[in-house]
C-alpha cells in the first residue's frame, strides 16, 4: 500500500511539474486593463483569422501578413481617405514624360533610432528582384525600369532604375509611365526593410524582438506564433505625434463564429476584413443592430469560362451563360452583403468607373436563350439539354452555395445540365492552371486601385492569371497603349474600350462586385477599411 | 521486461520507417503544389522555390533527403511559414496541446470512471440510467457543438469564462472540458460493462462475503481488474489527446499543434506534414508500448513475452 502511495504522489509531482513548465505555453498573462497606469493607454483589440505566413514585406503575399506590415512599416508614400500621400517621401517630382520619379526622403527614424536611408528601399527593393531570393510578388515592381528581366534571370542589378542619389534622395526610373505608381510606393512590396539588420540575421522577420526593425506607427512588440500580435507604438516614428492607439493586441482565431462572439462579449473593438471577417450567420443580426457597416471594396467575384472547352469554345454559350445569372437574387438570397452586381470587369471602387457602362443588363433571360440559340446553332445541337457543364469550385460553404444558385438558374432558365464539382484549394489552381474545367470560380482583389490590375490578366493566354485560354489581338493592343498612355482621361477610355471587348466575347462571367462588411464599438474612431482592403491603424482613435 | 523492451524499441523503429515512407509517397501522389497561388508568379520564381527546398531533385534524392531529416530530426523550414523552422513550430505549440492534452485526460479519466463505478453499482436503478445517459450524450454530442453551446452560454451569456484565446489557466477550462466529454463518455462505458462482468466473479462474492464494505470492495478489488479494457484505450486516447485536436483549437483559437496536422496538409507544406506526421507516430507507437508495460504493473497474469528469461 505504501508504495502504491508513494507511486501516485510521484505521479502527480511529476504531473504538475510539466503543468506549471508549461505555463500555458510561455505566454505571460499581461494584465490589459488600462486604468493601472494612470494615463489611461489607448488599446485596440482585434483579431486575425491565421498566423500571418510571413511578416517580411517583400516575402509577405497574403492580406493577413498585410494587416500587420502596412502598420508597422511605411512606404514612400501612403494612403489617407482614398487619397494618396506622401509617407516616408518628403517630396516627389516627377518628370514630364513621367517616366522618373525623384523621391526626397523625410527626415524619419528606424525604430532602432537610425535614419531611414534611400539606401534601405532600394536594398529592399532589389532584394524583392533579385531571383535568389524568390518573392512570389515581385512581379508588382515590374513597372520600374529593368526590374523584369533582372527577376527573371535575364538583365543585371546595375541595369535596374533604382538609383540612391544620396543618403535622403532616390531616383526611379520606369519602364513605361505608370499613372498609379505612387499608388504602388504604398504597396507592402515597396516598404523599406532595414539594411543592417537584414544582412545580418537572414531571419529577421521571423520573430518579434530586438531584429524586428520597423519605421512604420507601430513596432512589432510580442509574437506568439499562431496565438497572438502585439503592436505598440513606435515613439520613433516621424508622425509619433499623430498616433493616438498605445497599443494594439491582435489575437488569431480562426473561426468566424468565435469571432462575432468575442465581438459580442466586448473582447475584441472591431471585425471586419482584414481582422477576420463578419460571418454569414449574424449578418443580418448585425443589421438590425444598425451596426453593420457596409463600404466599397475594389474586387470581383467570376466564373471564368475555359474557351477551349467542349461548349465554352463558343461565344455565344458563353454569352447565354453569362446573362442567365440572376445577380441581385444571389445578393438578396445569398450574399445578403449588399453586394453590387457586377455587369463589367472593373468595380465600381475604381475611380473612372463608377457608373455601369451599359454592356448587358442583369437576368436577361430573354437574351441569353437568343444567345443559346445562335450557339448551339454553331455547334450544331438541337437540344440543350445535350449541353452539359461542370462547374467548379474549391470547397468552401459559400462557394457552393452560390454555385448552387446559379447551377438552378442555368438549368431551370436555358435547361443545360450543370454539374458542380470542388477540390480543394491547391488542386484547384493546379485545374484553373491547366485548363481542366469548363465554368470556374475566381475572385480578384485590386492590389491597387487601378482598373490596369484587373484588365491586365486577360492580355494573353499566356498571362499566369488568365487561366481561360482566351486572348484577342485588339484587346492586348488597347492595354498596351494604356500603359504608354499619359492622360489620365483618355488612359481609361482605352480601358474601357477593352473592357467592352471581354463583354461581347465573354472569356469571364463578372458576377457581383465585393463589399466590405465591418462592425464596430461606437468608441472606436475613424477605423475603417479602405477600397483595396487595407487599415491604417495609424488613424484610428478610441473614446471610452 | 529490458529484452521485451528493446524487441518492442525495434519494432518502434521499423513502423516509423514504413510511416515516413508511406507520407512521403502519399505526399508525393498528392496533386497540387505548395506554392500554387492565386496570383501566379513567373516559372522563373517558381523554379528558384523548388530549388530552395530541393523540390527540383528527381524523387529519389528527395526521398534520402527526407529520411536523412527524419533520422537527424530536422525538418526544415516551413513551406507556407517563412523563416519558420518545423521544429521550431512542434517545440511551440507541442507544450500547449499536451497541457490542455493532460487537463482534458485527467477529467475524461476521473469523472469516466466514476461514472462508470455507479452506473456499475447502481446497475438498472436511476443512477445507472442517469450515468449512461451522460455518457451516450458525451459520445453522441460532436465536440464541436458542445463547444459551440459552451462558449455562447458559459463564456458569453454567463460571462464565467473567456471566449477564447490561450492566456492562463481559465482559458484552458471550456476546451478541455470539450475535448473530455466525449472520452469521458467512452470510458465510463468501459468501466461499467467490465465492473458488471467482475462484480459477479467468486472473488468479488467472497469479498462481500468477508464482510467488506460495497465501496471498499469496488477500489480494492473489482475495480483493478475492471480497468484492463480502459487502460487498453488509454494508449491512443493519450496520443491523440496530447497532440491536440483541431477543431477544439480552432473554434477556441488555441495555438496548438494540432491545426498543422491538417492545415499542413491542405498547404502542401511537406516539411510541416513530415514533422507533425513523424512526431504523433512517435508519441503514439511509445503510448502504446507503455500501455502494454503497465498491463503488467496492474495485472501480474498478463506477461510480457520475452520477459522470463
Amino acid at each position: 500500500m505504501k508504495k502504491n502511495k508513494f507511486l501516485l504522489l510521484s505521479l502527480l509531482l511529476a504531473l504538475s511539474a510539466v503543468l506549471a513548465a508549461c505555463n500555458f505555453g510561455g505566454t505571460e498573462e499581461k494584465d490589459s486593463s488600462s486604468s493601472d497606469n494612470g494615463t489611461g493607454a489607448k488599446e485596440l483589440n482585434l483579431v486575425i483569422a491565421s498566423e500571418p505566413p510571413s511578416l517580411h514585406p517583400q516575402l509577405a503575399t497574403d492580406s493577413t501578413s498585410n494587416a500587420i506590415l502596412q502598420n508597422v512599416f511605411e512606404g514612400l508614400t501612403t494612403v489617407k481617405d482614398g487619397e494618396i500621400v506622401n509617407a516616408a517621401a518628403d517630396d516627389v517630382k516627377i518628370s514630364e514624360d513621367l517616366l522618373t520619379y525623384t523621391f526626397t526622403l523625410k527626415d524619419a527614424k528606424w525604430s532602432n533610432g537610425d535614419a531611414v536611408t534611400a539606401e534601405d528601399f532600394a536594398y529592399a527593393w532589389k532584394f524583392a528582384l533579385d531571383p535568389a531570393n524568390a518573392s512570389e510578388y515581385a512581379s508588382i515592381l515590374y513597372p520600374i525600369k529593368g526590374a523584369q528581366a533582372f527577376n527573371l534571370g535575364e538583365g543585371t542589378e546595375e541595369d535596374l532604375g533604382i538609383k540612391v542619389i544620396d543618403e535622403k534622395t532616390l531616383e526611379v526610373t520606369l519602364e513605361n509611365p505608370t499613372p498609379y505608381f505612387l499608388e504602388l510606393t504604398a504597396f507592402k512590396t515597396y516598404y523599406p526593410i532595414h539594411k543592417a539588420t537584414a544582412e545580418a540575421n537572414e531571419t529577421w522577420y521571423a520573430e518579434a524582438g530586438d531584429t524586428y526593425i520597423t519605421n512604420g506607427p507601430f513596432t512589432l512588440a510580442d509574437w506568439q506564433h499562431s496565438g497572438s500580435i502585439t503592436l505598440e507604438k513606435n515613439d520613433s516614428y516621424w508622425d509619433a505625434e499623430n498616433v493616438a492607439l498605445d497599443k494594439v493586441n491582435i489575437s488569431m482565431v480562426e473561426n468566424e463564429a468565435t469571432a462575432s462572439t468575442m465581438f459580442d462579449a466586448g473582447e475584441i473593438d472591431f471585425l471586419g476584413a482584414p481582422f477576420q471577417t463578419v460571418g454569414l450567420d449574424v449578418i443580418d443580426r448585425y443589421k438590425e443592430e444598425g451596426i453593420l457597416n457596409i463600404a466599397d471594396y475594389s474586387g470581383i467575384y467570376l466564373y471564368k469560362f475555359n474557351t477551349t472547352g467542349e461548349f465554352t469554345s463558343n461565344a455565344n454559350i458563353r454569352k447565354a451563360l453569362t446573362l442567365a445569372i440572376d445577380r441581385q437574387g444571389l445578393i438578396d438570397n445569398v450574399l445578403k452583403g449588399e453586394q453590387t452586381p457586377a455587369l463589367g470587369m472593373v468595380p465600381e471602387a475604381v475611380p473612372g468607373f463608377e457608373e455601369d457602362r451599359g454592356y448587358f443588363k442583369d437576368n436577361d433571360i430573354e437574351e441569353a436563350k437568343a444567345a443559346l440559340e445562335a450557339g448551339m446553332k454553331e455547334l450544331g445541337i438541337s437540344d440543350p439539354s445535350e449541353i452539359s457543364i461542370g462547374l467548379s469550385i474549391n470547397t468552401s460553404e459559400a462557394h457552393s452555395a452560390i454555385a448552387q444558385f446559379i447551377q438552378e438558374g442555368w438549368h431551370s432558365n436555358l435547361g443545360i445540365e450543370v454539374t458542380i464539382d470542388n477540390s480543394e484549394w491547391q488542386v484547384y489552381l493546379d485545374k484553373l492552371t491547366n485548363l481542366d474545367y469548363d465554368v470556374a470560380r475566381m475572385g480578384w482583389i485590386g492590389d491597387y486601385n487601378d482598373a490596369y490590375t484587373f484588365l491586365e490578366q486577360y492580355d494573353s493566354a499566356d498571362n499566369g492569371n488568365n487561366d481561360t485560354g482566351w486572348e484577342n489581338p485588339k484587346y492586348a493592343e488597347l492595354l498596351k497603349q494604356s500603359t504608354t498612355e499619359t492622360d489620365a482621361d483618355a488612359r481609361i477610355d482605352l480601358m474601357k474600350q477593352a473592357e467592352a471587348i471581354t463583354m461581347t466575347e465573354f472569356p469571364v462571367a463578372p458576377i457581383y462586385y465585393y463589399t466590405n462588411l465591418s462592425v464596430k464599438k461606437d468608441y472606436v474612431e475613424n477605423m475603417q477599411t479602405d477600397a483595396t482592403g487595407n487599415i491604417y491603424l495609424k488613424y484610428v482613435d478610441i473614446n471610452k | 521486461m529490458l529484452k521485451y523492451i528493446l524487441k518492442r524499441l525495434g519494432y518502434i523503429l521499423i513502423a516509423l520507417y514504413l510511416i515516413v515512407t508511406a507520407t512521403f509517397f502519399l505526399m508525393q501522389l498528392a496533386p497540387g503544389s505548395p506554392f500554387a497561388s492565386e496570383r501566379d508568379f513567373p516559372p522563373q520564381i517558381e523554379a528558384q522555390l523548388n530549388a530552395k527546398y530541393g523540390l527540383d531533385n528527381p524523387w529519389y534524392i528527395q526521398y534520402k533527403d527526407y529520411l536523412i531529416d527524419t533520422v537527424t530530426f530536422d525538418f526544415g523550414e516551413s513551406m507556407k511559414y517563412k523563416g519558420r523552422s518545423t521544429n521550431d513550430m512542434i517545440t511551440e505549440s507541442f507544450p500547449i496541446s499536451l497541457t490542455l492534452g493532460i487537463e482534458a485526460m485527467l477529467l475524461s479519466v476521473g469523472f469516466g470512471i466514476l461514472l462508470g463505478v455507479i452506473a456499475a453499482l447502481y446497475h438498472n436503478k436511476f443512477p445507472d440510467y442517469l450515468a449512461s445517459t451522460i455518457a451516450v450524450l458525451g459520445i453522441s454530442v460532436p465536440s464541436f457543438i458542445l463547444a459551440g453551446l459552451m462558449q455562447y452560454f458559459i463564456a458569453f451569456k454567463l460571462d464565467l469564462l473567456p471566449v477564447s484565446g490561450w492566456k492562463g489557466f481559465q482559458y484552458s477550462i471550456l476546451p478541455a472540458f470539450a475535448i473530455a466529454i466525449t472520452h469521458m463518455g467512452f470510458i465510463a462505458k468501459l468501466t461499467r460493462s467490465s465492473m458488471l462482468e467482475q462484480s459477479s466473479s467468486d472473488y468479488v462474492k467472497m469479498a462481500r462475503a468477508k464482510g467488506l464494505g460495497k465501496w471498499t470492495t469496488v477500489f480494492k478489488h473489482t475495480l483493478r481488474n475492471a480497468l484492463l479494457p480502459v487502460v487498453t484505450y488509454l494508449g491512443p486516447l493519450t496520443a491523440g489527446v496530447v497532440t491536440g485536436s483541431f477543431i477544439i483549437e480552432q473554434i477556441f483559437a488555441i495555438p496548438g499543434l494540432g491545426k498543422h496536422f491538417v492545415t499542413s496538409i491542405t498547404n502542401r507544406d511537406y516539411t510541416v506534414i513530415m514533422g507533425t506526421t513523424v512526431f504523433y507516430s512517435i508519441i503514439l507507437l511509445f503510448a502504446v508500448l507503455i500501455v502494454d508495460i503497465l498491463y503488467s504493473v496492474i495485472d501480474p497474469r498478463i506477461k510480457l513475452k520475452g520477459a522470463k528469461k
